[in-house]
């Protein structure tokens, strides 16, 4: 190929920059949230409380997309197929091999983490689109794959797996719901501090470097194939805690349950929620729980349309999703203190 | 060997419905820079405007010439009402946007026509082509369409003025904007001219995979799959793209012991990424180089 052929593109960033001090929420609203996400169970209804598990753990997973995308600026439509990994990994060792539930988390984020990291591999020399292909590739192989049928001795094949819901421990009288609420919140608000220091760390500003130019970051000195593929491996990782919490949850794995309507459901509470920003996640966790039953409620065989219609009325409100709600709010507040 | 040659023929076949839906995504990936998600519902609802005209008693080239201008008038107007605000968002807003319309066309289609399967006439006959069992006149005709298609594309992007001015502002819109084109309509005009594309294609691959709205899911992953791995920028490795993957589907069905119809579409794909592992722009794509 010749000199001459070559297009130059230039300032078309496929993500935009978010400097890492505003990922985060400042320290005065991040206690009121957690005080609020500890009080609400205790006036709530089973079902609720349930609701409010999948809220947290699929929080969870749209932030370990965040850390990807929004972090190091690599699209991946291939999350649920590490959902998937992390899941059937928890699972399985429940209810094949009778592990505790808590062991099983750290094994799915460890053997996620492999996975991502792996797959990261023949990533890196994709980018953007192409990169969304070969992500969106995995994520319609992986039910394919948990169906196959020398796997099916752990998995359960096409049937799945029940899984066994876990009681609250130490004789605490807590309903078994409200007890894996707590855990859950636990797991996931560690996971969240780790992940505000990791983009705050020598790493965070490595991916974020990367984000904004590959080319300068590898000028300077930053290594670019080893952070590409292990922001991979932590997203991965986090996906894959998010995917285990959830067979927890609903005491269910089964392959059609890990299609690609998932990876872009976490896609699109990114985008709401807005990209970069991690507290955002919960907000884009809410709107792919509730939106479509808010849908639903509107209009049962124009269901698709509503949401459709919904979403486009965020995304021209909020094109930056979550994080312009509060950046703007914050600018109000402040004006009127001036005041 | 008979079984190969019957299985590359076959491959061929089904590629030509990939090669028109690549040709579309390509359209509109040169007119505004994204890939569009919701390009195949477009073309199964341009598709059911014709078969209602149809079923109203419009002859099919009618139909078929009324389709067309209304899908490109269509294309237009969703630019023009629901992608121009968008035009300063970032780039995955627009990437969420395409998802709601597709949520929105899926829908709409399914109150209106319901989910049940529909019969779509063909132009060209079924008969067998030159006296093959494995390629119907149909397929020959859709095959022919496409490389008409093809052929009338490249001459209005290279020697039109108004070509030329669309990809002048598809690749350096500031530019172009300061010689006096209007950046904006061109993008409006490249969403019509997709729309129109993609009616093609959803009109000749109705009658192979049945009238439905959830017709052009799998076509259009294919149809994606083959636009990148011919190259985005190129329309024709789009075409190239969609008979290759085509093909490989077809031999992978046939040669990889224990790959039925399920796994087909995973090996497909990782055979994609492979090509793009070595080729990372695709095979007839231009390298974009980025500057600091």
């Amino acid at each position: 190929m010749s000199a001459a052929e070559e297009v130059v593109a230039e300032g078309h960033e496929a993500v935009e920059a978010v400097p890492k001090r505003a990922m985060t929420l400042g320290t005065g609203t991040s206690v009121v949230v957690l005080l609020l996400l500890i009080a609400v169970p205790l006036f709530a209804k089973n079902f609720v409380i349930f609701q409010l598990t999948q809220l947290l753990y699929l929080g969870l997973a749209v932030l370990a997309l965040n850390i990807l995308t929004g972090g190091s600026g690599q699209f991946s439509l291939g999350q649920s197929a590490f959902y998937a990994i992390g899941a059937y990994v928890t699972a399985v060792m429940m209810e094949q091999f009778n592990v505790p539930y808590f062991l099983c988390l750290p094994v799915s984020a460890v053997l996620c983490f492999g996975a991502g990291f792996l797959f990261g591999q023949p990533a890196l020399r994709l980018s953007g689109v192409y990169l969304a292909l070969a992500t969106f590739a995995l994520a319609t192989a992986m039910p394919q794959l948990l169906k196959l049928n020398f796997l099916e001795h752990w998995t359960g094949g096409v049937q799945g797996l029940v899984v066994t819901k876990p009681d609250a421990p130490f004789g605490l009288k807590m309903s078994q719901d409200m007890w894996l609420y707590y855990f859950t919140l636990v797991v996931v608000l560690a996971i969240y501090i780790l992940s505000v220091n990791l983009l705050r760390s020598r790493s965070g500003r490595a991916f974020m470097a990367i984000r904004d130019n590959e080319i300068a970051a590898s000028a300077m000195g930053i290594n670019v194939a080893l952070y590409k593929t292990l922001a991979f491996g932590v997203s991965a990782a986090i996906t894959g805690v998010a995917g285990g919490l959830s067979a927890i949850a609903v005491q269910f794995v089964a392959p059609d349950s890990f299609t690609i309507t998932l990876a872009i459901q976490l896609f699109l509470g990114m985008v709401v929620g807005g990209v970069g920003w991690l507290p955002g996640s919960i907000v884009g966790a809410a709107f792919i729980i509730f939106v479509p039953n808010i849908a639903e409620g509107i209009s049962k065989g124009l269901s698709g349309a509503v949401f459709g219609v919904l979403l486009f009325l965020v995304i021209y409100l909020v094109p930056h999703g979550a994080r312009q709600v509060v950046v703007q709010s914050e600018a109000w507040i402040a004006k009127i203190k001036q005041k | 060997m008979e079984l190969f040659t019957n299985q590359v023929l076959a491959g061929i076949a089904t590629g030509a419905i990939y090669a028109c839906m690549a040709l579309a995504v390509v359209m509109i990936y040169q007119a505004i820079d994204h890939l569009n998600f919701a390009q195949g519902e477009m073309a199964m609802f341009s598709t059911f405007i014709s078969w209602q005209l149809m079923q109203w008693g419009v002859p099919y080239w009618g139909a078929f010439i009324i389709t067309l201008a209304f899908s490109f008038v269509a294309g237009i107007a969703i630019e023009r009402i629901l992608f121009k605000p968008l035009a300063k968002a970032p780039v995955l807003t627009n990437v969420a946007g395409f998802i709601a319309l597709f949520a929105i066309i899926n829908s709409s289609a399914g109150l209106i026509w319901d989910f049940t399967i529909k019969q779509y006439p063909t132009p060209f006959g079924s008969a067998p082509f030159l006296g093959s069992q494995l390629i119907s006149t149909h397929q020959a005709g859709m095959i022919g369409v496409t490389v008409l298609l093809l052929l009338g594309l490249y001459f209005f992007f290279q020697y039109t003025r108004i070509g030329l001015a669309m990809r002048a502002a598809a690749s350096v819109p500031e530019s172009a904007r300061l010689v006096g084109i209007n950046t904006s309509w061109m993008i409006a005009l490249g969403w019509g001219m997709a729309t129109a594309i993609g009616a093609i294609a959803g009109m000749l691959i109705a009658p192979v995979v049945f009238l439905e709205p959830n017709m052009m899911g799998g076509v259009l992953i294919y149809g994606f799959a083959a636009a990148v791995l011919g190259g985005l920028t190129s329309p024709f490795g789009a075409v190239v793209g969609g008979f290759l993957v085509g093909i490989f589907e077809n031999l992978a069905g046939t040669y990889i012991p224990g790959v039925g119809n399920e796994l087909k579409l995973p090996i497909a794909l990782a055979l994609i990424i492979s090509v793009l592992v070595v080729k990372p722009a695709g095979l007839f794509g231009r390298h974009i180089v980025k500057r600091v």
